[in-house]
């Protein structure tokens, strides 16, 4: 497919490397020169140097014929612009994003008129997994299946945990809860797990499983904690008027700690009745002041990966029960990661790149066969993919023992009407059934992409 | 450095010039060639393998490549090429010594076109080890990691430190978002036209052997005959005009006909330095016509010598149709100015490149411009675009190295007895390290050849040609300090041993 990005910023980018591995004609407009440079040296693409919003620049790089326009600029208004002027050229999709809240609500009103395919706000979406994480607070990550019916999350077995040394097989009659671990990922080497696999502390695995049959897991490992009741945020962006706005709905006391007067009055005007500091949050004596120790939810959303980090190992060291850090850079976040310095980390650029490589990956297939949701996992090494099961994919009917699925990929959950179940040989795959399937090949397209080469044996 | 990555490059480039070997081998056969010809083949295709595939041991193409290890890549991959390359030349015995067979083969990939071989040697030899010599040049010409590139799976990323390293010009940029496809297209367009060179010379006359042997030495802008007296043997006009179009057409940008297949016409004309080149062969083609038109005698025969000539020698492919060397001291000058301006950049032609000239001097006139007003501000442009500074620099910077090359070269070569006057040392050196072939005097003329010179002045001619056909600097970087220098690590067995003692030491 060819598509055309606009804007080489952070998302720009993610997008760039992301789309381009995956064999898409992948061009990168941005008016720096640098950035191009740089990019073009690092991933198979084409650079453009130019305003994206000129109609010159998009014809010469393709918008005429291209499958699909992504404007990642930093103005909202300049993308919708782009798209506007890339539907005119004939472009046949485009993603505009948007995340002024003013716009995006407006943005139903013209939405047609601008021919816009889809529009993004990441400092949304991340609010809303943040908002997630804080409601589940065992898991690292969550992610939503079947709308909302399945779940996956991303949990490390701590030191002492009863998981630890603990062989898959045996993980079921141990514990008497429906659950399904799908990936494990040990010293960032990937696996999907067999039942003779043997879990060790400092493991991150990926589960599957109900809300509610998480939470009875949890329990029975005597890890579940609690949701939060009270929340500190550092630092008042876009991102944290998004979360604000979510906690307000939920019922869960916050304070927002931002270095900005006018951006505090100006969240004090939105949330009256939430706690809003006006100082510095990488100040230790501040945070002590209002109270760090006392609150059970830390979310670092400043504009600096350093400080969030550095507030985030704080606020775990003074033994805050869930710990968010929002941090952009990948390379930083592997890092971080790696030395368990932090619980939760969060990328707005890549859960707008993941949203947006989501719905590329389905605009390649009929709808009715298409990817229902996409979730990276391992920053981006493996996928849960949620299919519709239909006559075509060539599975259904079939008992799950004699479907030759291949080695890199695991039929995780079957939901049929509603009720989920962690699929064993006997199950079959019905259409009307959705499938969640999880896979280290990264590039799933269609549910008939799971058997092995040779097909099914009649 | 990234070892794995190169390691893994090296070896399919070995793997790539013994397929591409297997093709002279066939022709051996067809043509019945003494079994040595033959064996010189099969043994070289045989270590080609061995090596390729014993390198290739734990090599990885998923690693990173960055500038270094793309330029290391380059110069690497050209010199294991050339060194396996002249081997078939010393097993057949076409030449006295492996020095001889690596100036002949480094002169076929670079698409120079100088030969140690006198006429009648070349004449001798065998069809399959003369086919192997004139084929390096159309392996040469586009280059083989394009080609490697085109056909073999790569991570991608960090590739285009790879294509920019090889593909001569000041700028090199894809043509299509993929690398590999970029690679396709080019060596697609590359095929079409040297395919199309083959049934023209065919209508023309010649036979279907003949016409690849010079479609080879036209596409490359090499200039490997298999004739003595080059193109000079055919008396059939039709030959001598074709062969120059043909050369002309090898001397463009390939960009131009990428832009041309996309039926972009405005675009693909608004060139400057393709005016800029048609100019220079129309004006040079007349001043030699006029110039030599007593000497020669009819009008039409010199204006076909001096066109044939000057198209060759602009795109420094290195064909004669007659010894220039006999020419008048004008016509002379204007083949050394010709020589030193080269083709243009991104087509398979040598040299200096017309776009870096057209660079230095609008930038030379913007200098000018500075002296008179001291604070004017202005941009050096070209085809309405304007050229960035660190272009401009790196053209000047590219000029001064290549200026110092070419002055160190002569001096060298000049310490050589062989060569009798400066004439003859400075034409040879501009001649290799503008990859061009012929240069002026009695040696090194279209008439002569490069085997009487010293040994040691055939190695210097022959980094020359490696250095120009690089641009110069992937192969000066091999010898930067610091670019091999590694982290040294421990092997995973070392790390596990030196722990067990730590946990012995810590028990006690």
């Amino acid at each position: 497919m060819k598509i055309i990005i606009i804007g080489a910023g952070k998302v720009g980018r993610a997008l760039a490397e992301g789309l381009s591995k995956e064999d898409h004609d992948v061009g990168v407009i941005d008016t720096n020169k640098t950035v191009i440079e740089e990019l073009v040296n690092t991933c198979d693409i084409i650079g453009i140097c130019g305003n994206g919003a000129l109609y010159s620049v998009q014809e010469d790089a393709g918008a005429r014929d291209a499958d699909l326009v992504i404007a990642t600029t930093g103005a909202d208004e300049i993308n919708m612009l782009i798209c506007l002027l890339a539907r005119k050229l004939g472009a046949s999709h485009t993603i505009a994003r948007v995340r002024d809240p003013r716009y995006e609500r407006q943005l139903r009103f013209m939405r047609d008129d601008l021919g816009l395919s889809m529009s993004i706000n990441p400092e949304k979406a991340t609010a809303h997994e943040i908002a997630r994480v804080l409601r589940f607070p065992t898991a690292l990550k969550r992610e939503a299946f079947a709308k909302g019916r399945v779940e996956l999350i991303e949990y490390r077995i701590a030191k002492g945990s009863p998981l630890s040394d603990m062989r898959l097989s045996d993980l079921s009659s141990n514990v008497r809860a429906k659950v399904l671990i799908c990936a494990v990922e040990r010293n960032g080497k990937v696996s999907i797990p067999t039942g003779d696999f043997v879990l060790s502390e400092g493991d991150t695995v990926y589960i599957t499983s109900s809300t509610a049959e998480l939470r009875k897991f949890f329990g029975h490992m005597g890890v579940l904690r609690a949701g939060v009741d009270s929340v500190m945020i550092a630092g008042g962006s876009n991102i944290c008027y998004y979360l604000a706005k979510e906690l307000t709905e939920t019922g869960i006391d916050f304070t927002i700690i931002d270095k900005n007067a006018a951006r505090c009055n100006h969240l004090s005007e939105h949330f009256p009745h939430a706690l809003i500091i006006n100082g510095d949050a990488t100040e230790v004596e501040l945070l002590n002041e209002e109270g760090i120790t006392r609150t059970d939810g830390f979310v670092a959303l400043t504009d600096i990966d350093e400080a969030n980090i550095i507030m985030s190992m704080y606020a775990i060291k003074v033994g805050v029960g869930k710990v968010v850090a929002k941090i952009n850079r990948q390379s930083f976040a592997d890092l971080v990661s790696r030395t368990t310095l932090t619980d939760t980390i969060i990328s707005p650029s890549q859960v707008t790149a993941e949203q947006i490589i989501r719905y590329v990956r389905s605009m390649n297939t009929s709808p009715e066969n298409g990817i229902v949701t996409l979730h990276r996992l391992v920053g981006g090494k493996v996928e849960a993919v949620e299919f519709n099961a239909t006559a075509e994919s060539g599975v259904t009917g079939i008992t799950l023992s004699d479907l030759p699925t291949r080695d890199d990929t695991l039929i995780a959950v079957i939901v049929k009407n509603g009720n989920f179940i962690i699929p064993g040989g006997s199950d079959v795959i019905e259409e009307g059934d959705s499938v969640v399937v999880v896979t280290t090949d990264t590039a799933l397209t269609s549910l008939s992409q799971i058997v092995r080469k040779g097909g099914v044996k009649k | 450095m990234n070892f794995r990555s190169i390691r893994y490059v090296l070896s399919r480039i070995m793997l790539a010039e013994a397929a591409f070997m297997a093709i002279p081998l066939v022709v051996c056969f067809i043509y019945r060639d003494p079994l040595w010809d033959i064996l010189s083949f099969v043994i070289t295709i045989a270590a080609l393998v061995a090596c390729g595939l014993l390198i290739s041991i734990k090599a990885s193409r998923d690693g990173e490549i960055f500038a270094r290890d793309g330029l290391a890549i380059v110069s690497l991959s050209w010199i294991v090429m050339s060194l396996f390359g002249a081997v078939p030349f010393s097993i057949a015995g076409a030449t006295s010594n492996y020095v001889d067979s690596l100036f002949e083969t480094v002169s076929g990939f670079t698409t120079t076109g100088a030969s140690v071989l006198p006429g009648e040697v070349i004449e001798s030899l065998g069809q399959g080890i003369l086919f192997w010599r004139s084929f390096t040049h159309w392996i040469g010409g586009m280059g083989v990691l394009v080609f490697v590139m085109a056909i073999l799976p790569m991570s991608g990323a960090g590739n285009m430190h790879i294509m920019r390293a090889e593909v001569p010009g000041p700028e090199v940029g894809k043509l299509v978002s993929k690398i590999s496809k970029t690679a396709k297209i080019l060596y697609g367009i590359y095929l079409a036209i040297t395919l199309a060179e083959t049934v023209v010379l065919m209508i023309c006359g010649m036979n279907l052997y003949d016409a690849l042997i010079h479609s080879f030495g036209t596409a490359g802008t090499g200039g490997f005959s298999n004739r003595a007296a080059s193109i000079g043997y055919y008396t059939n006009p039709a030959i001598h005009v074709s062969i120059s179009i043909f050369m002309l057409i090898f001397g463009v940008n390939f960009n131009v006909y990428y832009l041309i297949l996309l039926r972009q016409f405005k675009k693909a004309f608004d060139n400057l330095e393709l005016k800029v080149y048609f100019a220079i062969v129309g004006v040079s083609t007349a001043i030699v016509t006029a110039n030599i038109i007593r000497q020669v005698g009819s009008f039409g025969e010199s204006l076909n010598l001096s066109f044939f000539q000057v198209s060759s020698l602009i795109t420094t492919t290195g064909y004669s149709t007659t010894n220039f060397d006999t020419w008048p001291n004008l016509s002379k000058a204007i083949v050394i100015l010709l020589m030193f301006f080269g083709a243009t950049a991104g087509s398979t032609g040598g040299g200096f490149k017309l776009s870096r000239i057209i660079i230095l001097v609008k930038s030379a006139i913007r200098e000018m411009k500075k002296l008179v007003h001291p604070h004017a501000v202005s941009s050096v442009r070209i085809d309405k675009k304007t050229v960035d500074e660190d272009t401009i620099h790196g053209t000047f910077v590219y000029f001064v190295v290549y200026a110092s090359v070419l002055l160190v070269s002569f001096f060298l070569l000049s310490a050589d007895p062989v060569s009798e006057d400066p004439t003859t040392s400075f034409t040879a050196v501009l001649s290799c390290l503008n990859n061009i072939g012929p240069g002026l005097g009695k040696i090194v003329g279209p008439a002569g050849n490069f085997g009487t010179f010293h040994f040691l002045s055939k190695i210097l001619l022959t980094v020359d040609m490696l250095l120009g056909r690089l641009e110069i600097f992937p192969v000066l970087m091999l010898f930067a300090p610091g670019m091999w220098k590694r982290r040294r690590s421990m092997s995973k067995a070392r790390l596990a041993k030196i722990y067990a003692e730590d946990d012995k030491r810590l028990g006690e």
